[in-house]
């Protein structure tokens, strides 16, 4: 394809083939927040059957397909996507690079992903939806009547198939594709915790695939491995599942932190305090997330020693976590801290986040745990850290970014009532909800009875959750206000990485010449102890991209097509999907794609218009 | 990039499959995957240990295995592995023939693996270690059939390649490609040493 | 934030005095495995609020003390990091987390060990017969959606209902016949999981007499939430003769007096008992109904009423959807009548 021939592509028909990461990371920022709004409403229904004991707004049939769907949707569908999205967008920029390591396997990973999730929520319309809880424990999983766990396995194995590739894709980037100068210990906090969260992926994810495949290969072609009867053990499931469901916590999380060390320090306009520090933390919290699964099972029966050793485990995880939040705590000390809307959010984690990981200390008394396991306390405790962490993190994010990404600023009275709004709704909603465990409200149930003093505080987390869905209506109003605030969205921060050094809208190859990095925070140094732009490490020349490929979405398609084929049985169907995907990969490895060249007169041109 | 021409042997850098970005980044990106692969292996393994007892009055490890058949298997696969060294060597050396060659003989090995392979499952089933018969043969024969499948991928990837680039010399882009699937091709092998040991051995001797 | 502030102490308050309902909180533990439990949680709370407390006062002092001023254009000083406090703040949660550490770990064994008896032999106090009542074991089989409680040593089966007796050691034999459920008394103990193909054993003592509330608390289906038990603590003798009489039967609390009674046992043979039984007869698939009469609830739930019982036996479907009861809509008023007139007889601890 030449320069002008990719230049004039119809404006669809260039967002299905991109291999651009700025765009692919637009794609999953939109994909993820349809599906968070989608697992929101999932939500608030729930919470409104909660709202009164023994209420029949909803079955108990259609409550535990909800409260299902609702954790699979938040965990897989919204929160690492959305987070996919800004990792997609924001680490070859922080890096200094032109590209991902991978263009065409990113598409491939998004476009998995998102076929991935349409196959799941399709199950909420071919006679119901997966019901045995986003951890699916056999036997009530391999047991479910109907095809709502048919959809589960598929949907998230396509979809998990399409998160692999991309923590494979950040992983290679970030070794690969650094600019001169920009060495491990200059990079940025959040490229550095996209890092360690990739590397989880890559490990943790197989596991998950292995339990979605037997228990795919149980439900639907006859084999066993959780049927007691026939020999089956079903807690090999919770294992796999686990060594998979811990480190995923940690993938949703440690991203997240990473943007709030990001946001911190440009709002307090102060480098990250302790930046070593908060690396080796970063690395130790990966590390130990996968020597933890166990403390999901203490009720399991792994016998005290096992307990006892995965609960001094857990713990020790709050050592590296203390190190951050501290580090955090010190970045503002001295600083002149903005409250600025994204700042907002990242200030309002840190002592949200902490209460959440105190109760998870809490949680990690094994002995204790015998009491909160499953109940309301750990629904309480995990919504803390992932809403209070996660959640937060990608407000933050998109109150800090948005303007980089989309041209224009958020409007910040409004930004601010969503944050108040939604701080309050948040804190009404699961802080009740750790007493209600305690007082005797186990965990997934369609509706308690009366009389068990769990009314009020039931009511009271009800009319939070509403308060949460009102401020997320107002950050919708929010991002289709603010298009007229098109002025200063290069650099609206005062930004300390190389991110802000692109022009906006960023070019198709980032940087037309690659940046050299002289230190951590290399804009900010620049700004400060230099002449105000980066240097240059090399002369403006043709730049290299690949070509755009509807590749990805067929091979993606193919799978969804073979899904259904396989959830029905009927095996033509799914043959037909299979070769679908073969045909794509086989033309992907066989057609030499040797991508086109933007002439060094076009980058001239755009950098002396964008200036 | 500019590297589709193929370039005479004599100007070739030496380490051709890392001589580029784009395979120095495959290159990376493939042992990454490995290592995705180590634990996917290694989650099938432990399901296998986990249930290799529970029979339920059906056939068992010690009913079914033979170590003369198994041995064969071995032999086949440790021997392919060998011959895609020789293609690498060839390919550091700069002959393409030897190289493709070479490949092609770690095919063969690899289908008469899969041959011995397909014969001992149809031998299994015959002896009543059907699919759903226990947990034990569910979990054997996904654990040794995702081993096959990979085989079978394998097999398939190197003859697109061979086929693919009958013709066209060594160059550096189809260089990585050739490593990368040589790579894989030895990960496999490592892997049924682990099903050899775990699975058989183990079997055999209770 | 203020709003994060006004709810702690109320929490806290909320937390040292106790709440929820007598028998089902946590937070009111009724017996010895309830009071180590609810111990280590008061444990761990007090660290955390410890911790909560210095976070938080160095994060309102930074948010007042660096706060952006109107018209401050100054360029904070740009630290790299401090080693001595990066130690620091290592060192002390490490400490603290030894303080919570250590007893978890004690506790954890303390509570895994359900062997009986020790104490009494070390101290050499036991008689014979206290001996014997050392401790009881139950066989606790959960199933969608209710619990069958099996007295090995007594030969006796209950339903939904678990009669102990005060002052004794109980230990519980985790079973399950489907999914995974999860036993859950949380005013005596916490939870232990009944896993198909497994049985997990667990203990512990109820010193006072009462009524406690039991859950099920592993997500098993769509009646989980109703899949509720009570543990229902007595005198020790009470208990002996109770279990003797759900083993056995004796002849006059069986026997019904009236005729509609009869009749209904007759409706009972015909139509119950291959899935409920009364005393040693009748199948295991529904919960045993020996003292049907005495129970605190029926189905797990319902008002023990005749025209609940009336309902739930013409359509126990719309009340426990996905239990393994059919509809018994074929049988006559009169029948019904009978039937829930036998039921009412059957009883135990009466006399």
């Amino acid at each position: 394809m030449s320069y002008e021939k990719a230049q004039s592509k119809n404006v669809i028909w260039d967002w299905l083939t991109t291999v651009d990461h700025k765009k692919i990371g637009i794609l999953y920022l939109a994909a993820g927040a349809f599906f968070f709004a989608v697992g929101g409403l999932e939500a608030i229904l729930m919470r409104i059957q909660l709202m009164f004991p023994e209420s029949s707004f909803i079955q108990a049939q259609t409550f535990n397909e909800l409260l299902t769907m609702h954790g699979t949707t938040m965990v897989f569908l919204a929160a690492m996507p959305l987070l996919f999205g800004f990792m997609n967008y924001m680490i070859p920029l922080q890096i200094g690079a032109r590209d991902v390591a991978f263009p065409f396997l990113n598409a491939l990973g998004f476009w998995l992903f998102l076929f991935g999730g349409i196959l799941l929520n399709v199950s909420w319309f071919a006679g119901g939806a997966p019901d045995a809880g986003w951890t699916a424990y056999a036997p009530l999983s391999s047991e479910s009547p109907g095809h709502g766990l048919d959809f589960y396995v598929l949907g998230l194995q396509v979809s998990g198939i399409g998160t692999l590739i991309g923590g494979i894709n950040f992983l290679v980037t970030v070794i690969n594709m650094r600019a001169p100068g920009m060495s491990m210990m200059r990079m940025p906090l959040f490229t550095w915790s996209s890092f360690v969260a990739s590397m989880l992926i890559l490990f943790a994810f197989p596991a998950l695939t292995i339990g979605l495949l037997l228990l795919m290969l149980e439900r639907l072609f006859g084999a066993t491995y959780f049927g007691v009867d026939l020999g089956g053990n079903v807690i090999i499931w919770q294992h796999l599942f686990w060594i998979f469901g811990h480190p995923e916590v940690y993938i949703l999380i440690l991203p997240a932190f990473g943007i709030f060390s990001e946001v911190l320090p440009t709002f307090a306009k102060k480098r990250l305090f302790g930046y070593s520090a908060m690396v080796f933390a970063t690395l130790i919290i990966g590390f130990l997330g996968f020597m933890v699964w166990a403390h999901h099972m203490f009720t399991v029966g792994i016998g005290p020693v096992a307990n006892a050793i995965f609960a001094v485990a857990t713990m020790a995880i709050a050592v590296p976590t203390g190190i951050k939040i501290f580090n955090w705590l010190l970045t503002l000390w001295g600083g002149r801290i903005q409250f600025t809307t994204a700042n907002l959010f990242a200030l309002g984690f840190i002592p949200t986040f902490v209460m959440g990981g105190v109760t998870g200390v809490m949680l990690a008394a094994s002995a204790a745990d015998y009491q909160f396991h499953d109940t309301y306390f750990v629904v309480a405790h995990f919504h803390y850290v992932i809403i209070g962490g996660t959640v937060f993190g990608l407000f933050a994010g998109v109150f800090y970014w948005w303007p980089k990404i989309f041209g224009y600023r958020l409007n910040e009275t409004l930004g601010k009532v969503f944050f108040w709004l939604f701080l309050t709704g948040f804190h009404l909603t699961f802080f009740v909800q750790h007493f209600l465990g305690l007082m005797g409200m186990q965990r997934r149930v369609a509706s308690y009875l009366p009389g068990q003093g769990l009314d009020q505080l039931n009511f009271i987390s009800t009319i939070g959750a509403f308060l949460m869905g009102v401020a997320f209506i107002i950050l919708l109003v929010t991002i289709f206000t603010s298009m007229k605030n098109t002025t200063n969205v290069s650099d609206p921060w005062d930004g300390r990485t190389l991110e802000w050094t692109t022009t906006t809208p960023v070019p198709e190859y980032n940087f037309a010449q690659t940046p050299l990095v002289r230190e951590l925070d290399a804009f900010w140094y620049e700004k400060y102890e230099g002449d105000g732009k980066m240097k240059a490490a090399e002369p403006i020349g043709d730049i290299h991209m690949p070509n755009g490929s509807i590749l990805p979405l067929i091979i993606a398609f193919g799978l969804f097509v073979a899904s259904f084929g396989l959830i029905y049985a009927v095996y033509p169907l799914a043959i037909v999907g299979l070769i679908i995907s073969f045909i794509g990969m086989f033309l992907r490895s066989v057609k030499e794609d040797h991508g086109y060249h933007i002439p060094a007169e076009a980058v001239k041109r755009d950098k002396d218009g964008g200036k | 990039m500019a590297d589709n021409h193929t370039i005479e042997p004599q100007v070739l850098p030496p380490n051709p499959e890392k001589a580029t970005l784009e395979g120095r980044n495959k290159y990376l990106g493939f042992w990454f995957f490995l290592g995705g692969e180590t634990v996917l292996f290694g989650s099938l393994f432990g399901t296998y240990l986990g249930l290799r007892g529970g029979t339920a009055d059906g056939p068992g490890p010690s009913d079914l295995f033979h170590v003369d058949l198994v041995f064969i298997m071995t032999m086949l696969l440790l021997t392919s592995s060998l011959t895609s060294v020789f293609a690498i060597i060839n390919m550091k050396r700069g002959n393409y023939k030897g190289l493709l060659l070479w490949m092609t003989a770690t095919v063969v090995l690899g289908l008469a693996f899969l041959g011995f392979e397909i014969y001992e499952f149809y031998e299994y089933n015959h002896q009543g270690l059907g699919f759903g018969v226990s947990a034990f043969a569910s979990a054997f024969y996904t654990l040794v059939g995702t081993h096959g499948a990979h085989v079978t991928f394998g097999v398939s990837w190197i003859t697109v390649l061979l086929i693919r680039y009958r013709k066209s010399g060594l160059t550096l882009t189809n260089a990585p490609k050739f490593y990368t699937a040589v790579l894989y091709w030895h990960f496999i092998d490592v892997v049924w040493v682990f099903i050899f040991t775990v699975v058989y051995l183990l079997g055999i001797g209770g | 934030m203020k709003f994060i502030w006004r709810l702690i102490p109320v929490s806290f308050i909320l937390l040292i005095t106790g709440c929820g309902v007598e028998n089902l909180s946590a937070l009111d533990p009724k017996g010895p495995v309830a009071e180590m439990q609810y111990s280590l949680i008061q444990l761990s709370l007090y660290i955390m609020i410890a911790v909560l407390v210095v976070v938080f006062a160095i994060y309102i002092f930074v948010l007042f003390k660096f706060r952006d001023k109107p018209g401050d254009t100054h360029i904070p000083k740009q630290v790299h990091g401090n080693r001595t406090l990066e130690i620091i703040w290592t060192t002390i949660p490490i400490i603290l987390l030894l303080m919570l550490a250590v007893p978890n770990v004690m506790d954890t064994f303390t509570l895994a060990d359900v062997g009986v008896g020790e104490e009494a032999e070390e101290s050499g106090e036991a008689d014979a017969e206290d001996a014997e009542r050392d401790h009881v074991r139950i066989e606790v089989t959960a199933n969608q959606f209710w619990w069958e409680f099996n007295y090995p040593d007594y030969d006796a089966t209950a339903g939904q209902e678990m009669y102990i007796p005060t002052d004794t050691r109980i230990i519980v034999e985790l079973q399950s016949s489907d999914v995974i459920h999860s036993f859950w008394v949380p005013a005596l103990a916490g939870k232990q999981d009944n896993i198909p193909g497994v049985q997990n054993d667990m203990w512990f003592e109820a010193p006072e007499e009462g009524v406690y509330q039991g859950k099920c608390t592993e997500l098993c289906g769509p009646s989980h939430w109703l899949m509720d038990f009570r543990v229902i603590a007595v005198d020790p003798e009470t208990f002996d003769t109770w279990a003797t009489n759900m083993s056995e039967p004796a002849e006059e609390l069986l026997e019904p007096e009236s005729e509609v009674a009869v009749d209904g046992r007759a409706v009972f043979e015909e139509s119950c008992i291959t899935c409920h039984a009364v005393g040693q007869d009748g199948g295991n698939i529904g919960p045993n109904l020996t003292n049907y009469s005495e129970r605190e609830v029926l189905a797990g739930f319902l008002d023990p009423t005749d025209e609940n019982l009336e309902a739930w036996i013409r359509n126990p479907q719309e009340y426990k959807p996905g239990n393994e009861m059919p509809s018994f809509d074929s049988l006559t008023d009169d029948e019904v009548t009978a039937l829930i007139e036998y039921m009412n007889t059957l009883k135990v601890l009466e006399n």
